[in-house]
């Protein structure tokens, strides 16, 4: 069997493909509060909580309704976006004339709040959720094998990533979305109505972080704690990335899941805190992140 | 969980900072337990408010024919150590007699260092560690339910004389799972099995563990010990199922989970996993009658060893009080304690058992399969038993610990 | 970017004569604050305050950074956590005397805040607090893993020792008497901070960053050392709470803890000079209180987090220095 650095080739490639699928989910939650970011000025400190809500409903759709995955996968982060909109048209609107901090305190105390009652409804075992029937099981690549909805994962994250990224770039509506976050007054004197834009924009993050949270759903385990680990690693990705560019926390997400992917088949104990230490060093070589402008 | 107004009442009288003279006048024929458990964090299923339903289900059984009132009182530890001392210095001073559950181990430890230094008296069931009955016992705690030396005795020993003779460990990257892997190797070694690798996965903060099952499956072992607890354990079974590890008859061995934890993962993830538990609500006639009265307090939520452990613990503790009389049992909780661990405790779940003079109390354990669906033929139908472990056998050789009470 | 500083606007004061430093509005409520600790004692349980004060502390250290140079770190729970850790095991293991174990475990935590502070203040705003969270994460793992912390037990049973050597602090009245002199020596000292010309920079920093600059003033230096000053007090705090309990455990270095003080200073006002305390004492006395009510405590932090964003961003003493037109 071939080896590079000590490790059997087959082993390396799996461990490759694995990081890209957690790069997947990286990626999207980056993303995400890149989206928000750019047009609000807001750090969505809840980002991880809405994660959470989208696994959830998802689950609730499944339990309570009977409405399985691929439904789920339109519903969830439909009805999450909305409760985004809500959160944004009660309390967040009220926070744009103030410093920015004041976004983050927002939301970290609507986080606090999710999770809470949602821990205080559902316990914190976690919920079972499958797999659906037409993504179970795996193909045999040589090398190891790889759970079709993990190929899954990969192919519609890249998907969504993209179609975002050319609806803001290539679209009349992205242009204006660009346009207004240069110069908000200027853009509504042209006769558009930046205020829901702004909502919209804000659910549509929001409904980008539940979407996530469906596809992991069936992975990884359905509990109330699930976004907020998660969260700190995507704060540090965003910090590497800088959130100057869609594209950039985009690349970004996908490149430090591999790296962490690799880190743990070379040193496994490390895996945690390599994107904290690469943080650090782009931090000192390039302050403004790797993709972001000074 | 239910909020009512005489809740907060109770609750603003037991952990405020009232005058200390105000809860004592109301004390004296009253005996009090305080059960401070895990309201709203990881461990709310497996202790949390069925822990709180033991007690009282227990408190209930005892009745009021003994003379003294019986008062269970709750609070959420918040699973952090300064509000858990907080809290036990307050109830101990404001006459609560008896703490119990108390999971999480570092509060776990931080409360019986509160029970010794109030000679009160204090029964740990929801905490994992050995070392409340080793190196830091007390000898004002009792240690109910299980520890971490009996789960890896039972997963690690009983596992290999059932044929899994090659270990990989997944290993938290911390004092508790490193405890439980080194125990577990050890036993897995002298049963004649032989451990082929380990990985260890930062905690908390790992939610993908496909890699290193891709690690252990690449190992060509038999058995995937998960040497982790709660939500790292639940995400290993179920990436293990994804990747249809499992199906190629490779078996995950979970070194820490309860009922409620399959409940969550269900039985078409958990299936075959194998795991320890020193109770199971499907047991016996008496198991089975009680979890019936215990279902009619919390409606969702099968008991579990801890659950158990808590009725169990309670209700000896009260027989003992009503033995020694209520002014006896007040004034010293080492008396108490003592006289608890001359006693045998014996019920309905347990039968009988004995306390050590560390603190521990020596019950059977056993080593349970999780069903299949197919095999499963009523709710909460989970467990079959695959073996078992006698009490004399089941716990840490009482020479072995280090404990300072045992060498006196 | 340009918005509302983060402090809660001062209220125009004329040229007051000061006492120490202090208005005198401020001086009177000094005074009402060292009767307070003496009396408290008293009739409230010791325990109890002598964890307020502890938080008390590091809610005032973490003030002396958002409230006097308008940086917030997200990140302040490890500085606590390792003045916790180093102070416990100082007095464990080394079998040091309590004042020597504080002083060591701020000494380090001030260590830490200098390296930190150097890698954080390259960025700013929100940046800058991402920064210190992730940073922040890096000692939780640290802490985890170290054989000296005792993973997730934490050092237990950390003998509260005998001040300079002879007085013994066990029993908890003395203990008391002790925290509440830390308490009103790191108080004072901030206070002397904030008024000596060293802290008139750091509000012009805070006010303009690019003006102060082109006064002349190299800004990361100043912004550096209130880090550092902000750090090793906030080890004072976990050293002395760590004593207090005789444990020292993870959750004092979680990042819900540097929520938790975030919450603390911003009930009780950003950038005033007893809202610190005050935010404290309603916090602490919440978890107590709540202890029956389990997870509605976050939903509860939650709310209050959300409420004085919306519509208290002066915090409680903040509020009622507006009412009264005095600065608190």
């Amino acid at each position: 069997m071939d080896e590079i650095f000590g490790i059997p080739a087959p082993l390396l490639f799996g461990q490759l493909l694995l990081g890209l699928i957690n790069g997947a989910f990286y990626a999207m939650l980056s993303l995400g509060l890149a989206v928000i970011f750019g047009l609000l000025n807001i750090i969505n400190f809840s980002h991880g909580a809405q994660f959470m809500m989208g696994a959830f409903v998802a689950w609730m759709l499944l339990h309570y309704l009977g409405i399985g995955y691929w439904w789920a996968l339109i519903l969830s982060p439909l009805l999450v976006g909305l409760t985004g909109v809500i959160l944004e048209r009660t309390m967040i609107c009220r926070l744009y004339k103030l410093d920015h901090l004041y976004g983050l305190l927002l939301t970290f105390g609507i986080s606090l709040i999710i999770e809470g009652i949602f821990r205080n409804q559902y316990g914190s075992s976690g919920m079972p959720y499958r797999i659906p029937t037409q993504l179970s099981g795996a193909w045999d690549l040589g090398f190891m094998f790889m759970p079709v909805y993990r190929g899954w994962v990969v192919v519609f994250a890249l998907f969504t990533c993209i179609t975002t990224w050319l609806v803001i770039e290539k679209t009349r509506l992205g242009a204006y979305l660009r346009a207004a976050t240069e110069n908000a007054p200027l853009v509504q004197a042209f006769g558009v109505n930046v205020p829901r834009m702004i909502t919209l924009t804000y659910g549509a993050g929001v409904a980008l972080a539940a979407l996530a949270g469906v596809l992991a759903a069936p992975i990884y385990s359905v509990n109330p704690q699930m976004g907020t680990n998660l969260i700190i690693v995507v704060f540090a990705v965003v910090v590497i990335g800088g959130m100057g560019s869609i594209l950039g926390s985009v690349l970004t997400g996908f490149g430090l899941g591999i790296v962490e992917g690799l880190t743990k088949v070379f040193y496994p104990e490390a895996s945690a805190t390599v994107i904290f230490i690469i943080m650090v060093i782009v931090l000192l070589a390039r302050p403004a992140g790797l993709f972001g402008r000074a | 969980m239910q909020l009512s107004r005489r809740n907060m009442l109770a609750g603003a009288a037991a952990t405020g900072a009232l005058p200390l003279s105000l809860a004592r006048a109301q004390a004296a024929n009253t005996v009090r337990i305080g059960v401070m458990t895990d309201m709203s964090g990881m461990y709310r299923d497996n202790t949390g408010p069925t822990s709180v339903a033991a007690a009282r289900e227990s408190a209930a059984e005892f009745g009021a024919s003994h003379g003294f009132r019986v008062e269970v009182i709750e609070a959420d530890h918040q699973n952090r150590p300064d509000v858990g001392v907080n809290l036990a210095r307050q109830w101990y001073d404001q006459g609560v007699d008896l703490i119990m559950d108390v999971p999480t181990s570092s509060v776990g430890l931080a409360v019986s260092g509160v029970a010794r230094e109030k000679n009160k008296s204090y029964i740990c069931v929801g905490s994992a560690t050995a070392d409340l009955t080793g190196a830091q016992c007390s000898p004002n705690t009792i240690h109910w339910a299980y520890d971490t030396y009996m789960l890896a005795r039972s997963t690690g020993g009983a596992t290999v004389r059932a044929g899994g003779d090659t270990w990989f460990f997944i290993t938290a990257d911390y004092a508790f799972g490193h405890a439980l892997e080194r125990d577990t190797s050890n036993f897995v070694r002298s049963a004649g099995g032989r451990v082929v690798g380990q990985v260890r996965t930062p905690f908390p903060g790992t939610t993908d563990f496909s890699s290193f099952l891709v690690q252990a499956q690449a190992s060509r072992a038999k058995i995937i010990g998960l040497a982790n607890a709660g939500a790292d354990t639940q995400n290993c079974v179920k990436q293990a199922a994804e990747f249809g590890l499992t199906r190629r008859g490779i078996k995950l061995a979970s070194l820490l989970l309860f009922v409620n934890d399959v409940h969550g993962l269900g039985l078409q993830t958990a299936q075959g996993l194998v795991c320890t538990e020193s109770f199971y609500w499907d047991m016996n006639d008496k198991t089975r009658a009680w979890t019936q009265r215990m279902l009619r307090r919390i409606p969702t939520n099968y008991p579990n060893m801890i659950h158990a452990g808590c009725y169990s613990g309670a209700l000896h503790f009260l027989k003992t009080v009503a033995a020694m009389g209520v002014p006896a049992a007040k004034a010293s909780g080492l008396d108490l304690v003592n006289r608890m661990k001359a006693q045998p405790s014996d019920d309905d779940l347990f039968g009988k058992a004995t306390i050590r003079a560390d603190g521990r109390r020596i019950i059977p354990s056993y080593l349970f399969e999780v069903k299949t669906p197919a095999e499963s033929t009523k709710p909460w139908d989970y467990y079959k038993l695959l073996q078992t472990t006698p009490a004399e056998e089941a716990f840490r050789p009482i020479g072995e610990g280090g404990c300072a009470l045992v060498r006196s | 970017m340009a918005g509302q500083s983060m402090t809660s606007s001062a209220v125009p004061a004329g040229p007051q004569e000061e006492i120490f430093g202090f208005t005198k509005a401020q001086f009177v409520a000094l005074l009402v604050m060292f009767a307070a600790l003496v009396v408290a004692p008293f009739f409230l349980y010791p325990v109890f305050l002598m964890k307020l004060l502890c938080f008390a502390i590091f809610a005032c250290a973490f003030n002396l950074l958002i409230g006097y140079v308008g940086l917030t770190s997200f990140g302040h729970a490890a500085y606590f956590g390792i003045g916790g850790y180093i102070a416990a095991h100082s007095a464990k293991v080394w079998g040091l005397t309590p004042e020597l174990s504080i002083i060591i475990g701020a000494l380090l935590a001030g260590v830490q805040g200098a390296i930190f502070g150097w890698l954080a203040i390259r960025r700013q705003g929100i940046y800058f607090a991402m920064i210190t969270l992730a940073l922040a994460q890096m000692i939780y793992f640290f802490c985890l893993q170290a054989p000296f912390t005792g993973g997730e037990d934490g050092i237990q049973a950390v003998p509260r020792g005998h001040l300079f050597g002879f007085i013994s602090l066990a029993p908890d009245m003395t203990m008391y008497w002790f925290v509440a002199a830390v308490f009103v020596a790191c108080f004072l000292l901030i206070h002397r901070i904030v008024h000596s010309p060293f802290g008139q920079v750091l509000k012009a920093i805070r006010e303009n960053e690019p003006r102060t600059t082109s006064l002349g003033y190299r800004t990361d230096d100043y912004k550096l050392v209130a880090f550092i000053l902000s750090a090793t007090l906030a080890g004072v705090a976990g050293g002395t709470k760590s004593l207090v309990f005789g444990i020292a455990t993870l959750t004092d270095v979680h990042w819900s803890m540097s929520g938790e003080v975030l919450l603390m200073t911003l009930v009780g006002g950003l950038g005033t000079v007893f809202g610190p305390m005050i935010g404290a004492a309603v916090i602490v006395a919440m978890q107590n209180y709540l202890a029956e009510m389990g997870a509605w405590v976050t939903v509860i932090q939650g709310v209050i987090f959300i409420a004085c964003v919306l519509a208290f961003r002066r915090g409680i003493v903040g509020e009622i220095g507006n009412l009264l037109r005095v600065r608190l």
